[in-house]
C-alpha cells in the first residue's frame, strides 16, 4: 500500500515547490502593493496620522517576513527543481 | 574628559576584538574548522553592510525631517529580498558559475568581457562611492564631536580632520590586512566576513537598546511614545507619492547594484541555500533597525534643544540623559556601520580597479606579454592593497576639501542614484539575450552624464562646474536643459527628477541601441550563458586550444594563483586527460576551466586577454566558431542525428556481417549434408548393383540363392525408399511446409496405435506404463505425435543392448505442459553423444537394424512444429527421451503425479 502511494506522494511534493516558487514570485508584487497602499488614504480629507501609516508598514513587513519564510521552507531542494528546468 | 577617554579605549578595545575576530576566523577557516563560519545567519548578518553609519544616525535624522519617508530606504532591499526569487537568485547562481570577482565583472562578463565596459563601471562606482566613504568618516568625526561637546570642561576638541585620518588609516590597514589575504577574490574573506557579521550584531543590538531607553525610559512607555508622536511636527502622514515610490524603487535598485552589497551578496556568497535564509531574516533585521526610529525621532525632536543635529539624536538623547554607557553602546554602533561599509566597499572597489584598471595597464605597459614579465602573482596583489589604500583616503581626501558640511549628508541619496545606473545594464543582461555591448555602454554613458548633470554636481549647490545661470536658466541658456526641469519638468523632487529621467534615458538609449546593433559572438554566446544560467550550467568549449605551450600557460597562471595551486590545477588536468605529469594538452575544457580559475584573481576581462595572448590567433577563430554558438540547438540536433545515422549504420552493419555469418555455415552444412546423404545412398545401392549384376552374370543359381538375393535387393530398396521418405519429411518439416492436423484425443489410444504401429513384440520387448497418467485429453496434431511416439519406440527396441528389453513410458503434467517420458533399460546413450543424437545421419554405434539416422532429426522437427520439443535425458537407468508438449489443462483432468 505505502509502496504505491510513494510517487504519487512525490509528485505532490513537485507540485507543491512550483506553486511556491510561484507565491516566492508573488511576494515582491504583493509587497509593493500593499506598500504602495497607505498612498490612497486620506486623500480626500485630513492626512493620515503618521502613528496608523506606521502600524500598518510595520505590520505588512512582519507579515511578508513570516510568508517569505514559509515559502522558502518550501523552496528547500534547490537541486531538484525542474521548474527552470536543469540544474547546477 | 573622563568619558572621552573612556570612548576612546573602549574604541580600541573593540578594534582590537574586530581584528581578533577576523584573525581567528580566518585561521578557522585556512585550517578547514569552522563550519560556523558558512553558515546562512552569518551570510544574512554581512547583508546588513547596506545599514552603514547614513542609515544608523541619518535615518533618525531623516524620520525627524520628514517623517515615515525614511522606511522607504529599507522597503526596497525588503521587496528585493523577498522576490529573491526572481533576481538574487539569478545573480547569485551567474556569480559563482561565471566566478564573479565585482559588479563591474558582471557587466564586462556579460557583454562579452569588455574591458571597456569594465573600466567604465569602475569609474561610475567610484565616484559613487567615494562620497559615500566620506560620508562614513564624518560620523564617525561627528559623533565623537558629540561626545566631546558634552563634556562639563569642553576642553581639548580633537581636531576632527585628524579623526578622521586616523580612522581612516586604521581601515585601510584592516582591509589590506584582511581583504588581501588570498588573491582570489572569489574565496570567501571569511574574517572580513566574519568581522562585519558581529558589527551587525552590535549595531543592532545598539539601536535596540537605544530605541527601548527612549521608549521606557525617555518616554513613559508605548501609549507616551505615540503621544509624543502624534504631538510631533511629523505627526501627519504627508508623504509624496512619488517620493514615497521613487525612494522605494531607488534604494531596491541601489541595493542590487551597490558594489559593496554585490560583494557579500554575490562574491562571497558560499551556497545559494543561504539566500533562502536571508530572503525572510534579512528583512527582519531591516525592520528590526527601523523600529524605533520614528519614536527616538519624534522623542528628540520633544526633549533635545531646537537645533539640535537630528542626525545625531542616536547619540545624543543617551549622552543628555547621562547615560554614558548607553551612549558609548550607541557610538560602537555607528562606528560598526561605519567601518564595515567602508571595509567592504574598499574590499569591492579595489577588486574593480585593479581587475580592470591597474591589471591591464599594467599588462599593456609590460610590452602585452604575461609570459615574460615578472611576477603577476604579487603585482596584482599590490594593485589590489594600493587600489585599497587609495579608495579610502579618496574618500579622506573627499571628506577633507569638502569640509564636512550638510551638503555630504545629501549623498547618501545621490550615491545610490549613481549606482542605480548599473540596473538597466545588469537586468538587462540577465534576463535579455540580445543585450548588447553597445547598448549597455550608451545606456551607462548616458545614465551617468544624465546624473552627473542633473543630481550630482547641483548637490554641491552653486560651484564653478554648475554655476547658479546653468542651474536657473539651462546648459548655453537653453531653458529645456536645467538640471533640476530637464526637459520642462517642473516642480518635481530634485531627487526623483535625476532619477527619472537619468533611469529611463539610461534604460531607452540601451535597449534601442543594443536592437539596432548587432552583438559580437562572445557577446551572443555569454547572453546565452548568462540569461539561460539555470539551463545549462556548463558553458561551451570557448577556445580552441592546441596552439597553446602548456608550459607558458602553467608560467603564467603561478604567476596569478601562486605556484602550487597551478601546478595542482595543471595536474588534475592532465590527469583527466590521462597523462601524467603536470602538463595538460591545452584542450578547450582546461583552457576554459583556466580562465575561469584566472578570472577569479585578475577578472573575465583579464584573465580572457592574458589567455588570448598565449593561445595567440587561436581566439579569433573562436570567435568565428562562436558565431554559430547561438545556433547551438541547431548543431546538437544536427549532430546528434548524424550520431543516430552511424549508429543505425553500424547496426545494419552488424546485421550483414551475422547474416554473412549465417550463410556460410549454412553452405558448410549443405556440404556435409549432401556428402552425408550420398554415402547414405551409396551404401544400399552398391549392394543393389553387387546381388543383381550376380543375378544377371552367375549361371547356375539354385533358386534358394536367387530368391535370397532378390530379397536383399528388395529390402535394399525398402531401405532406399525410407530413406527418400525420411528425406522428403524432413526437408518438408524444415521448410515449414507441412501443414498441422490439429484433432482432440486421448494419450492412452494414442501410444496403444502407436506400439501397435511400431510392431513390437510384447513377448521380447516389455512396454511399462501409466494407464491413469494416460488419461489427458490433447488438442495437436495427432498422427504427426504418433509418429514421433513410433520413432521412440521403435529406436527403443532396435537399440536397447539389454537381454529383456523393457520401456516405460511416463506422462507428467508440469503446469501447462505435458511431459511424457520413453525410459527403457539399456546401457543409454554416452554423454559425448547426448548432443548428438538430434543430428542428422547420426547414428550411434552399430546398425542393427538400418536405419538412415533421420528418425530423431524428423521427431524434433515434429515437436518444435507442434510448439513443444524433445530432448535426451541424461541421468536415466537407460536411454530416456523427453517429449515435451504445450497443453492448456482444463481443470475436467485431475491432476496426474509422477
Amino acid at each position: 500500500m505505502s509502496r504505491e502511494r510513494g510517487p504519487v506522494f512525490l509528485e505532490r511534493r513537485t507540485y507543491r515547490r512550483r506553486r511556491m516558487s510561484d507565491a516566492a514570485r508573488l511576494m515582491p508584487i504583493l509587497g509593493a502593493a500593499l506598500f504602495g497602499l497607505p498612498l490612497l488614504w486620506g486623500m480626500a480629507g485630513p492626512p493620515t496620522s503618521t502613528k496608523r501609516v506606521m502600524f500598518y508598514v510595520f505590520s505588512i513587513w512582519f507579515v511578508l517576513t513570516v510568508l517569505t519564510a514559509v515559502i522558502s521552507r518550501y523552496l528547500r531542494q534547490e537541486k531538484q527543481d525542474t521548474s527552470d528546468t536543469g540544474e547546477w | 574628559m573622563a568619558t572621552l577617554n573612556l570612548l576612546v579605549l573602549v574604541c580600541f578595545l573593540y578594534v582590537a576584538f574586530l581584528f581578533t575576530i577576523a584573525f581567528g576566523a580566518d585561521r578557522a577557516a585556512r585550517r578547514g574548522r569552522g563550519t560556523w563560519l558558512r553558515s546562512p545567519v552569518v551570510y544574512t548578518l554581512s547583508l546588513s553592510i547596506y545599514c552603514t553609519a547614513w542609515t544608523f544616525y541619518g535615518a533618525v535624522g531623516f524620520a525627524a525631517r520628514s517623517g515615515l519617508e525614511f522606511v522607504t530606504i529599507y522597503l526596497g532591499p525588503t521587496l528585493v529580498m523577498i522576490g529573491w526569487w526572481w533576481t538574487l537568485r539569478k545573480m547569485v547562481r551567474v556569480g559563482r558559475s561565471q566566478r564573479i570577482t565585482s559588479v563591474a565583472d558582471l557587466i564586462s562578463s556579460r557583454y562579452g568581457k569588455s574591458n571597456l565596459l569594465a573600466v567604465f563601471v569602475t569609474v561610475l562606482a567610484v565616484v559613487g562611492t567615494t562620497p559615500y566613504i566620506a560620508l562614513q568618516l564624518q560620523s564617525v568625526t561627528l559623533s565623537f564631536a558629540a561626545f566631546a561637546a558634552n563634556e562639563p570642561s569642553g576642553t581639548d576638541l580633537p581636531n576632527q580632520q585628524s579623526i578622521a585620518l586616523w580612522v581612516a588609516l586604521g581601515l585601510a590597514l584592516f582591509t589590506i590586512l584582511f581583504g588581501t589575504r588570498n588573491l582570489d577574490a572569489n574565496e570567501r574573506h571569511h574574517g572580513v566576513v566574519m568581522a562585519i557579521a558581529i558589527e551587525a550584531v552590535v549595531k543592532l543590538f545598539a539601536l535596540l537598546a537605544v530605541g527601548v531607553f527612549v521608549v521606557w525610559g525617555l518616554a513613559g512607555g508605548v501609549n507616551d511614545t505615540l503621544a509624543r508622536i502624534d504631538a510631533s511636527p511629523i505627526a501627519a502622514w504627508e508623504v509624496s507619492g512619488s517620493r514615497w515610490v521613487g525612494l522605494t524603487m531607488l534604494s531596491a535598485a541601489a541595493f542590487l547594484c551597490l558594489p559593496r552589497m554585490f560583494q557579500v551578496m554575490v562574491v562571497e556568497n558560499e551556497d545559494e541555500g543561504h539566500l533562502r535564509t536571508a530572503s525572510w531574516a534579512f528583512p527582519a533585521y531591516l525592520m528590526l533597525m527601523s523600529l524605533f526610529v520614528l519614536p527616538i525621532a519624534a522623542v528628540g525632536l520633544d526633549v533635545l534643544p531646537e537645533g539640535a543635529n537630528p542626525d545625531l539624536f542616536v547619540l545624543t538623547l543617551p549622552l543628555q540623559d547621562g547615560r554614558d554607557g548607553l551612549a558609548i553602546l550607541s557610538f560602537i554602533g555607528g562606528f560598526s556601520s561605519a567601518t564595515s561599509m567602508v571595509i567592504v566597499a574598499a574590499i569591492a572597489l579595489s577588486t574593480m580597479v585593479s581587475n580592470h584598471v591597474v591589471m591591464p595597464v599594467w599588462l599593456w605597459i609590460t610590452g602585452g606579454s604575461a609570459v615574460m614579465s615578472g611576477d603577476v602573482r604579487n603585482v596584482a596583489l599590490l594593485a589590489r592593497r594600493t587600489s585599497i589604500a587609495g579608495i579610502v583616503l579618496l574618500g579622506y581626501l573627499y571628506f577633507h576639501v569638502s569640509g564636512g558640511g550638510t551638503a555630504l549628508a545629501a549623498i547618501g541619496l545621490v550615491s545610490f542614484a549613481g549606482v542605480a545606473q548599473f540596473l538597466p545594464a545588469l537586468m538587462g543582461g540577465l534576463y535579455w539575450r540580445a543585450a548588447n555591448r553597445t547598448g549597455a555602454l550608451a545606456g551607462l554613458g548616458v545614465g551617468f552624464v544624465v546624473w552627473l548633470y542633473c543630481l550630482f554636481l547641483p548637490s554641491f549647490g552653486p560651484s564653478p562646474v554648475m554655476p547658479q545661470a546653468v542651474i536657473d536658466h539651462g546648459l548655453f541658456g537653453l531653458h529645456w536643459l536645467r538640471p533640476q526641469a530637464l526637459f520642462g519638468a517642473e516642480g518635481m523632487d530634485p531627487l526623483i527628477h535625476a532619477v527619472m529621467w537619468s533611469i529611463s534615458l539610461n534604460t531607452i538609449v540601451f535597449i534601442t541601441v543594443s536592437i539596432i546593433s548587432f552583438p559580437r559572438p562572445v557577446e551572443r554566446l555569454q547572453g546565452a550563458q548568462f540569461v539561460n544560467v539555470f539551463e545549462h550550467s556548463g558553458s561551451p568549449p570557448g577556445w580552441t586550444g592546441g596552439l597553446a605551450q602548456s608550459e607558458d600557460l602553467l608560467i603564467m597562471s603561478q604567476r596569478i594563483i601562486g605556484g602550487p595551486q597551478a601546478q595542482a590545477l595543471f595536474a588534475a588536468a592532465a590527469q583527466r586527460q590521462g597523462l601524467a605529469g603536470y602538463l595538460p594538452e591545452p584542450s578547450p575544457e582546461f583552457l576554459q576551466e583556466m580562465e575561469r580559475e584566472l578570472s577569479g584573481s585578475v577578472g573575465a576581462a583579464t584573465a580572457h586577454a592574458m589567455i588570448s595572448q598565449i593561445v595567440g590567433g587561436a581566439s579569433v577563430s573562436v570567435e568565428d566558431l562562436m558565431a554559430v554558438a547561438d545556433e547551438t540547438a541547431q548543431i546538437m540536433e544536427y549532430s546528434s542525428r548524424l550520431e543516430a545515422k552511424t549508429e543505425e549504420q553500424e547496426r545494419t552493419a552488424r546485421q550483414l556481417r551475422e547474416a554473412n555469418q549465417k550463410l556460410t555455415q549454412l553452405s558448410v552444412q549443405k556440404d556435409a549434408f549432401l556428402s552425408q546423404i550420398s554415402h547414405e545412398l551409396r551404401t544400399p545401392m552398391t549392394s543393389i548393383r553387387a546381388f543383381s549384376e550376380i543375378l544377371r552374370d552367375t549361371q547356375g543359381l539354385k533358386t534358394a540363392e536367387k530368391s535370397k538375393y532378390a530379397a536383399i535387393i528388395h529390402d535394399e530398396t525398402v531401405r532406399l525408399t525410407r530413406l527418400l521418405d525420411d528425406l522428403l519429411d524432413l526437408s518438408v518439416l524444415e521448410n515449414g511446409q507441412v501443414v498441422l492436423n490439429s484433432q482432440t484425443g486421448r494419450l492412452g489410444p494414442l501410444l496403444d496405435r502407436a506400439i501397435a504401429a511400431a510392431g513390437v513384440d510384447a513377448e521380447t520387448f516389455r512396454i511399462e506404463r501409466d494407464r491413469q497418467a494416460e488419461d489427458v485429453m490433447l488438442t495437436t496434431d495427432l498422427d504427426r505425435l504418433a509418429q514421433v511416439f513410433i520413432n521412440l519406440i521403435s529406436n527403443a527396441r532396435k537399440y536397447c543392448d539389454s537381454p529383456s528389453q523393457v520401456l516405460t513410458i511416463a506422462p507428467k503434467r508440469q503446469k501447462d505442459r505435458l511431459l511424457i517420458d520413453f525410459i527403457d533399460n539399456g546401457s543409454g546413450i554416452p554423454t559425448d553423444h547426448q548432443s548428438m543424437v538430434f543430428e542428422k545421419f547420426s547414428r550411434i554405434g552399430e546398425t542393427k537394424a538400418g536405419g538412415a539416422g533421420l528418425g530423431l532429426a524428423i521427431c524434433r522437427e515434429i515437436m518444435a512444429r507442434l510448439g513443444g520439443d524433445i530432448t535426451y535425458l541424461p541421468g536415466q537407468s537407460g536411454a530416456a527421451f523427453r517429449v515435451t508438449l504445450p497443453q492448456p489443462f482444463a481443470d475436467t483432468t485431475p491432476p496426474v503425479s509422477a
